[in-house]
């Protein structure tokens, strides 16, 4: 079926600019068959059921907008645990401010090593999660990055890794278009952290592909960064194995465009999936958690929490989905979604879906937005507590509910710092 | 200490007038008690002292150690010495107890321009002061009155009272939803802070309370006015023969 004329002419636009990376070995094949599912899909428009209330003009456009550095003077986040680092500048790795990246039972590699490799394992993961993921949602801006991402890291865990793989973005040119692509296997019984923050780039376009393995456990946190004009849209595809633990926890503060979309497959009985978000948004910020979580085997849990605390105008979307087909009995799902909104300028929108095919389930949800409750901020303020600190005090509680989901005390706390910090910094008088 | 002229005051949102000229004065080391049928104007009084919004004074002044309340925030007037202990302490999700004690009482601390206490004292001070209260560590690691029952509610505030050390406590109804045996710790938790410097104001609808808490004043509120005052004998007058006498001879005297 032919595309729509104006998503036919937003996707030709696209692809004029960009060309396949060369010599790519194994991942050649990948790349051209995620090319053809763009060009079939067409790049998002406005009138698709998941872009109603994110414009996904930016994230289409040929060249990237300008997005300012921001000259940010904080302590950067997770420094204090002990990781082993992998930096890249634009979307690019920079071996010399990385670390050596050897650590014991886990491989890590750049995409393009990789690729010249005749076997790889990351040959049954590149493309494959986010191929599967593309049905029943199209998600072109994944097939995208799949087909162009030259640069990302393969990580494959073999056992139980004895601290994180920490990914930093730094962001350095005004102008800089970003995509990359990891890809992350754990296997039988390991288990793996991988932590990421900072903005990236002027644009940022990422793919994550995680199998997780029967009994591994994953875990996910990241910090998007603080530069006010980049643009970002994540996509996490996970496809759990039997008795395995999947955890992602995401902070967002300042972005005018980030869209963030997970995909989680429970494959293997007796998994668990957990997704978590806390954003913070004052003015021209737009953030959008798409999530989509697919119950396919017995006895499995899945929690989608979502936070979002926005002022000034900012705005606040989560379309989050449970689907249990007809053989996951026992499924155990929970997805809660909230908005704060410290004025009457900030806006959310809000879908929440279960689709339920099995008679043995317990799913519940729910979604709310509101102000700051007055019967609590005046209790707190009859007992000395100023106005502001009042409201950052309630503020954190409401956030605090996505902040349990990360099961390190050390890098909660490193989130929880990143959130006062922005409240502090927007505290009135 | 708490000295009340003349109040008047209507709700914001409605021309409703509830308070119609309240005259009152608490002095250090003495206790007072309302009492008053429904709706007299009890409950507003405590509010419109805290600092709640939604009320407007139309006439009249309150003042603590002679500085103007009504012109203040709730946490100057909290930081001045002023406590209430809520009837319907709010629940406060995700916000521990601690950290709630520690950063009001810092709060105060700091607006009085005092030094702040540091986390190890506050756990001492805490500890010692929810023994006597029968408040367990469990209790105050939880948020703010999350899952508590009412009589542990009530207690709650009276532990915040003993640590925040304020010079004029009104107590809310705070009789109100306990047991026997919850009433007797909440009086002694009362009665073990009052001294020669500090002054309540005890809100009830019940004698029963006052039987613990033996006031040197009673006051009966009704129609937004202090119609009567007595010593506590006129508390156990109206547990005998309620407030219909009492207003009945006003409206005969009037």
């Amino acid at each position: 079926m032919a595309l729509p004329q104006v998503k036919q002419d937003a996707t030709d636009a696209r692809l004029a600019g960009l060309r396949l990376p060369d010599g790519a070995g194994w991942a050649t094949s990948a790349r051209e068959a995620a090319l053809a599912r763009v060009q079939a899909m067409g790049l998002p428009g406005r009138r698709d059921e998941y872009w109603k209330w994110t414009r996904p003009d930016g994230l289409n456009a040929a060249e990237a907008a300008t997005a300012k550095v921001f000259p940010n003077d904080e302590q950067p986040i997770f420094s204090e645990i002990d990781r082993v680092r992998l930096v890249f500048v634009d979307g690019v790795f920079d071996a010399k401010q990385s670390d050596d990246p050897k650590m014991a039972g886990v491989e890590i590699e750049r995409l393009e090593q990789a690729t010249r490799a005749d076997i790889h394992w990351a040959k049954d993961v590149y493309g494959i999660l986010e191929e599967r993921a593309q049905d029943p949602v199209a998600r072109p801006l994944a097939a995208l990055n799949t087909a162009y991402a030259s640069d990302g890291v393969m990580i494959r865990a073999t056992r139980k890794a004895k601290c994180p793989v920490s990914l930093i973005y730094l962001h350095k040119s005004d102008n800089s278009d970003a995509m990359l692509h990891h890809c992350i296997k754990v296997e039988e019984g390991a288990s793996l952290t991988v932590l990421e923050n900072g903005p990236a780039a002027a644009r940022f376009n990422k793919v994550m592909e995680v199998e997780v393995a029967d009994g591994a456990a994953f875990h996910h946190i990241r910090a998007q960064g603080r530069d006010h004009e980049r643009q970002a849209v994540t996509h996490t595809f996970a496809r759990l194995g039997r008795e395995s633990v999947f955890k992602s926890f995401t902070m967002t503060a300042n972005g005018v465009m980030t869209r963030n979309e997970c995909v989680v497959e429970l494959t293997g009985d007796d998994a668990t999936a957990h997704v978590a978000g806390a954003a913070l948004g004052d003015g021209d910020f737009h953030h959008d958690d798409t999530v989509f979580i697919t119950h396919n085997a017995v006895n499995c849990e899945s929690r989608q929490v979502f936070k979002k605390v926005l002022r000034n105008g900012a705005t606040g979307v989560f379309q989050g989905k449970i689907l249990v087909q007809p053989e996951a009995q026992k499924t155990d799902g929970y997805q809660i979604s909230q908005a704060l909104l410290l004025d009457d300028d900030s806006e959310f929108y809000a879908k929440p879906e279960l689709e339920i095919y099995a008679d043995d389930v317990q799913c519940s949800h729910g979604s709310t937005s509101g102000a700051i409750d007055d019967d609590a901020l005046f209790y707190l303020r009859s007992r000395g507590v100023p106005e502001s600190q009042a409201q950052d005090l309630l503020v954190l509680a409401f956030l605090a509910e996505a902040i349990q989901e990360i099961e390190n005390p050390a890098i909660a706390e490193d989130i929880r710092v990143r959130l006062e910090a922005w409240l502090e910094r927007r505290r009135k008088g | 200490m708490l000295n009340i002229k003349n109040l008047h005051v209507k709700l914001e949102e409605e021309d409703k007038q509830i308070l119609k000229g309240v005259n009152l004065e608490v002095g250090a080391g003495e206790v007072h008690a309302i009492m008053g049928p429904n709706g007299s104007g009890k409950s507003t009084l405590s509010y419109v002292l805290s600092g709640r919004d939604g009320y407007e004074v139309t006439e009249g002044a309150a003042t603590l150690n002679g500085e103007d309340i009504l012109d203040m925030e709730p946490e100057e007037r909290a930081a001045a010495g002023l406590f209430l202990a809520f009837q319907y302490p709010v629940e406060i999700p995700g916000v521990g107890n601690m950290t709630f004690l520690r950063t009001a009482l810092n709060a105060q601390r700091k607006a009085r321009g005092e030094e702040e206490v540091s986390a190890a004292d506050f756990l001492k001070l805490i500890r010692e002061k929810a023994k006597s209260l029968k408040i367990d560590s469990e209790m105050l690691k939880r948020p703010v009155n999350m899952g508590f029952s009412g009589g542990e509610k009530k207690r709650n505030e009276i532990l915040q009272m003993a640590v925040l050390e304020p010079k004029m406590c009104i107590l809310d109804e705070t009789d109100s939803g306990l047991d026997v045996d919850a009433m007797k710790l909440v009086s002694d938790g009362v009665n073990a802070l009052r001294d020669a410097g500090r002054g309540f104001l005890v809100i009830t609808h019940y004698q029963r309370l006052l039987n613990h808490i033996v006031p040197d004043v009673v006051h009966i509120m009704a129609e937004g006015r202090i119609v009567k005052t007595g010593g506590k004998e006129l508390a156990l007058e109206v547990e005998e023969n309620g407030y219909a006498d009492i207003l009945a001879e006003l409206e005969g005297a009037a």
